[in-house]
């Protein structure tokens, strides 16, 4: 026991020192993929099929494949597209060598498809009169979106998106797999220089637990003033 | 007097059943027009179609003396031909509505003040500051940091007619606005658009409440499937009514 105990400590400074890793995969790619959703859900919606077809189709594919496939085939095939054409050269390079900038690409790629698909039912789901209130009272279609559709949509699905972005902050564990060394990574490689299966293990997963339960947290802040609306009045 | 409103043989059609055969109607400053009819004659579908949420097939409208431009479509419709005027003049035609559509995500004085500072482009300061004299004028101030969900129907109505004067309307139009009350709430409601008729605002009421529409409207209009049946002043029309329809329609609603 005390063997055991003496052995997580060992490990723990190497293991914490890669939480930042899977924070900031985790970070940028919620980020950007959600940010990616908000024109994939409209474009979703919109009368105009050469804008719905498309995001129908990639919100299909996206949803329809392994992420981890979808993490392969953007690290190897990008990274066998993109040597010897102009974008070796450029400033971009020193980051598009290294697996980290493929891993949050993939990952927002995939975050954009599901809370793409989340958003547009929350965007129908905003009752109706009060966007026709909105365009009684002289709003242009944009100011409609930004004050009214948008806000009231975000509030609706954010329960959902928080469960999204516990499911990415684990899903970050795949980075490990095109050598991004985040968590799950780094236990892994304590395993085998150790030969100890079990406890690296067990560490990681801890981590993983306390890092779930500070999202929620503050993602339950978040709700809570998002959704004063339904509270009791103060 | 000034013509603040004229609507010209409108018509519209949902499909193919025909909604308005032909509407015209004018509304000078300061009149208070009550329109009534049982359910399924248009009047609801006249007043959406004076601000343009739904579009009439043809007719004209005409709000200040600037008229909507329309577009006949060769499906026998019609849109806007400018966006930016419909928006332009439907800030002028402030509307409420029977299920009082507030925004549900903003407090009351946020929802007073958000169509003033987005659409009017007022100053944040000075739309606060009238927002709250106009909460107080309908008797909510206190109630300026709540969300809609917070307030009694009654409430939530009278926070929808702030919003509405918040917009220094031309013509208020009102879309049956206590009929989705509970009964004791209605009076609240009615007492607030009585002041504002007696201000002098000119108001297109379409309503149940036939003693507010006696004792308050300048102006009575009773459609019949699509078409103004009758209209006159208040005694005329509710004591000395012309139309056999309109003689039925009211010994219904008197019990």
């Amino acid at each position: 026991m005390d063997e055991s105990l003496s052995f997580f400590l060992s490990i723990a400074p190497t293991l914490l020192a890669a939480v930042p890793v899977t924070l900031t995969l985790t970070f940028f790619s919620a980020l950007i993929g959600n940010t990616l959703a908000v024109p994939i859900a409209v474009a979703s919606l919109s009368s105009n099929p050469l804008l719905r077809f498309p995001s129908a189709f990639y919100i299909f594919v996206v949803r329809g494949t392994p992420l981890l496939a979808q993490t392969y085939l953007i690290y190897y095939g990008l990274g066998e597209l993109l040597p010897g054409t102009w974008i070796q050269k450029s400033f971009l390079w020193p980051y598009l060598r290294d697996g980290f900038w493929y891993a949050i690409f993939a990952f927002s790629l995939n975050t954009a498809g599901y809370t793409g698909e989340i958003l547009r039912g929350a965007i129908m789901a905003v009752p109706k009169g009060e966007i026709e209130a909105a365009r009684a009272y002289g709003f242009s279609k944009g100011l409609i979106f930004w004050r009214v559709t948008l806000p009231r949509a975000i509030q609706i699905c954010l329960p959902t998106m928080t469960g999204e972005t516990i499911l990415l902050l684990k899903a970050t564990s795949l980075a490990s797999l095109i050598t991004v060394w985040e968590v799950m990574g780094t236990a892994r490689q304590i395993q085998k220089v150790t030969f100890r299966v079990y406890e690296p293990l067990i560490a990681a997963g801890l981590l993983y637990i306390v890092m779930v339960f500070i999202l929620t947290r503050l993602m339950m802040i978040v709700e809570r003033r998002i959704n004063r609306h339904r509270l009791a009045p103060v | 007097m000034d013509t603040t409103l004229k609507v010209e043989d409108l018509h519209k059609k949902f499909g193919e059943v025909e909604v308005l055969k032909g509407v015209s109607l004018e509304a000078r400053t300061g009149d208070v027009i009550a329109m009534i009819g049982s359910s399924g004659s248009g009047k609801s579908t006249l007043l959406r179609c004076i601000n343009l949420l739904e579009t009439p097939n043809s007719g004209r409208v005409t709000v200040n003396g600037e008229l909507i431009r329309m577009k006949a479509l060769p499906d026998g419709t019609s849109k806007p031909e400018d966006m930016k005027q419909v928006e332009r003049i439907r800030s002028k035609l402030a509307m409420v509505f029977q299920s009082f559509n507030l925004w549900s995500h903003r407090t009351i004085l946020e929802n007073v003040i958000e169509a003033p500072i987005h659409v009017l482009g007022v100053p944040l300061n000075e739309a606060i500051e009238r927002a709250e004299a106009l909460l107080a004028k309908v008797g909510i101030a206190e109630k300026r940091n709540f969300y809609p969900n917070h307030l009694s129907g009654g409430q939530q109505q009278r926070a929808a007619i702030a919003r509405a004067l918040a917009m220094e309307p031309s013509v208020l139009l009102f879309d049956e606005p206590t009929s989705a009350l509970d009964p004791e709430l209605v009076g609240e409601v009615l007492q607030v658009m009585r002041k504002l008729a007696e201000e002098g605002r000119t108001m297109l009421v379409v309503t149940h409440e036939m003693g507010f529409a006696r004792d308050v409207a300048s102006e009575i209009v009773f459609l019949h499937k699509g078409q103004i049946e009758e209209k006159g002043a208040p005694r005329e029309v509710l004591f000395a009514p012309k139309s056999e329809r309109l003689k039925q329609f009211l010994s219904s609603t008197r019990h």
